[in-house]
């Protein structure tokens, strides 16, 4: 209780959570992220800011997002009972956009025309150009050659709300390259641009401010929860990827005695396969873009690459602070294969109506395997971070079927 | 004196500027990474840095990344790094070896494997491109006590009051990245770079060396006006990329070999 109660504090003003996080990038990127954090500092502590940010919150992205009884599913899992954080209500259909808001704020507040952004599954360059185009601002989003002829309606979102998609071809032609090319973008136009960077990862302040504006999602539910059911559920359950809607519901939960945090990654063709993106569960800790974290590497040190039926968890780190939630044992990871995610994904559209991301399905896969064995009056949060809309060309073609 | 800090004595002595040419090592292919090595030397380059293949070079332009990808198609890790490095010094016992690289593959090995396997093998210094002194207090110190030179970034938008925190804690040479942006762009704004290399001289008390978007020799020899040395990077490495495999090693010495002339008239 003690080290969870200090462990709601970090990070350090260095931006380590324990021996992760931290600013690991080339010099010329020092002094950005430095004004970067002195703006953030200021913004946290200013009453117009956060009203600002509460205010689009409240009438742009349709906050408060409810917290829905899936009552059939889980009568029909026999046991504990499921509730969902519904991220998918919220516009442009994900947690996402909490974070581009405050961020593209940011990005005002600090005179930047220009705002660039990464993407994988096109969720956050989807959320970047949207509030690019609220805002007024030129928007840049560099996304993998390999994820734009996976995920090409996202795309197309992204050019009708105004923003100029770069294809990525160097490495992986992934998520990791997206964000490498990204910053180095950053590197060079570091004075006119803001890099809206998509999860609860990178250097320092990133990991903070991320997550800083994703705890929305946890402070609505302990509201909510309480107003509810007088209480808060017996385990918060969230797909880690980068980590940021994991991070959002589970760190304003950290202080809270009695409530189990577990994260869920992506776990591919299965841990043993070595085909999958679960570095807290199969990596160790190393270096990559700008922070120290757990991560899928060889012996080498080179990254490896990844692979999960998801996009939007295809990435071989994790975001800092989840690396130390694991280490001091107040949260545990846990892996979800691709079938086990897309059996979850059927269950939530048949006995909910509801579509889930295949992101979230991880989540809504491992209440599937714990739910049974607990009681009636147990409660599991399942955090469904976005909805699946974008995902339905994917569970078709795994079907066999073209649409 | 450290084999760096002796040829900057010597060079300046003679009243002539460093040459630091870069190769990625294991470029094309790991066999050519020595008898580059020993072609750059032939050319006229005074120190020579060795990049050390990473997945994620995110501080590198096209040019190198693709070297990167070269070398790593054929699976070279730091350890064979540290073995073409001690295969050059079976022969070149002067000319100083600096690694430049990223954190990771570092970390992989351990810090302190690595100095010792790095000392051991021959090589001068280490430039770790995302290891800022913020990050790299402790690493510094290992590098010290092993007798390696830890080298740090200098970038244009580094504050003054940085600038002389990071060259005390600097080695053998200070690196002046003389643009916004990666290795091999091409903005170089030299009345930029003239006056942020005095100032930073002015602080070092260590030679300056400037690098990043330095492509041909008159720009080489305008730098070395205001700098001790001169890096270059992608050009080099864009002279492996294009040549023949049996005019490979010809042509970068003969680069090479041009750039010294104009540095040294």
């Amino acid at each position: 209780m003690q080290m969870s109660a200090m462990a709601s504090d970090l990070p350090d003003a260095r931006g380590h959570f324990g021996p992760y996080g931290g600013v690991f990038v080339a010099e010329t990127l020092m002094a950005a992220l430095d004004e970067l954090r002195r703006e953030y500092e200021a913004a946290r502590q200013d009453p117009d800011f956060q009203a600002e940010f509460r205010h689009e919150l409240r009438h742009y992205v349709g906050r408060p997002s409810p917290i829905y009884h899936a009552r059939r599913w889980s009568e029909k899992l026999g046991g504990a009972q499921i509730y969902l954080k519904r991220e998918d209500l919220n516009h442009t259909g994900a947690h996402k956009i909490n974070n581009t808001i405050g961020q593209a704020l940011l990005a005002r507040r600090m005179g930047k025309k220009r705002v660039i952004a990464e993407t994988g599954a096109g969720q956050h360059g989807v959320a970047s150009a949207t509030v690019a185009a609220r805002y007024g601002m030129e928007c840049v989003v560099y996304m993998g050659a390999d994820d734009i002829q996976r995920q090409s309606p996202n795309v197309y979102r992204m050019k009708l709300l105004g923003a100029t998609v770069v294809g990525v071809e160097s490495g992986s032609r992934t998520l990791k390259d997206a964000l490498n090319e990204a910053m180095r973008d950053w590197v060079t136009n570091v004075e006119s641009t803001f890099y809206i960077l998509g999860t609860a990862a990178g250097p320092h302040p990133y990991p903070m401010l991320v997550r800083d504006f994703q705890c929305v999602i946890g402070e609505e539910c302990k509201v909510q929860m309480n107003e509810m059911l007088g209480r808060q559920p017996d385990a918060v359950i969230a797909c880690v990827g980068g980590g940021s809607n994991a991070i959002g519901i589970f760190h304003p939960y950290i202080p809270v005695e009695g409530v189990r945090l577990i994260g869920v990654e992506a776990g591919g063709h299965g841990i043993a396969s070595g085909q999958h993106a679960a570095p807290l569960n199969a990596g160790t800790p190393g270096v990559l873009h700008g922070f120290r974290s757990y991560l899928m590497q060889d012996a080498n040190g080179q990254v490896i690459e990844t692979h999960s039926v998801s996009a939007g968890l295809d990435y071989p780190g994790v975001g800092p602070e989840h690396s130390y939630l694991k280490d001091i044992g107040r949260a545990e990871y846990v892996a979800i294969n691709d079938d086990e995610a897309l059996a979850a994904f059927h269950d939530l559209c048949r006995y909910e109506g509801i579509i889930p991301a295949l992101e979230s399905s991880h989540a809504l896969a491992h209440a599937v395997k714990i739910a049974p064995d607990m009681d009636k009056d147990r409660i599991l949060l399942v955090n469904l971070s976005g909805r699946g809309d974008k995902d339905i060309n994917t569970v078709a073609r795994l079907a066999g079927i073209e649409l | 004196m450290s084999r760096i800090a002796s040829t900057f004595s010597t060079l300046k002595s003679a009243n002539r500027k460093a040459l630091i040419p870069f190769i990625t090592a294991g470029d094309p292919a790991p066999d050519r990474t020595v008898p580059l090595m020993r072609a750059l030397v032939a050319g006229g380059a005074d120190i020579l840095e060795l990049g050390v293949p990473f997945s994620d070079p995110m501080a590198d332009g096209p040019t190198i990344q693709r070297s990167s990808e070269r070398a790593l198609k054929h699976r070279v890790g730091l350890k064979d790094v540290l073995a073409m490095t001690a295969e050059f010094r079976q022969t070149d016992a002067t000319t100083p070896v600096v690694l430049m690289g990223y954190a990771n593959p570092i970390e992989a090995m351990g810090w302190d494997a690595f100095c010792a396997a790095a000392k051991a093998a021959g090589v001068d210094g280490v430039l770790t491109v995302d290891y800022p002194p913020e990050e790299s207090d402790e690493f510094a110190a290992r590098c010290a006590a092993a007798g390696l030179d830890n080298i740090y970034l200098l970038a244009p938008t580094t504050p003054e009051a940085r600038v002389a925190a990071i060259t005390r804690q600097a080695r053998g040479f200070v690196y002046y990245v003389s643009l916004k942006g990666v290795t091999g762009a091409a903005n170089l704004d030299l009345d930029e770079v003239a006056a942020r290399v005095g100032m930073i001289r002015a602080s070092a008390g260590l030679p300056v060396g400037v690098g990043f978007g330095i492509s041909d020799a008159e720009t080489a020899r305008k730098v070395a006006d205001v700098a001790d040395a001169v890096v270059i990077g992608s050009r080099i490495v864009r002279e492996i990329e294009q040549s023949a495999p049996e005019s490979m090693l010809d042509n970068v010495r003969n680069f090479v070999a041009g750039v010294r002339a104009a540095l040294d008239r």
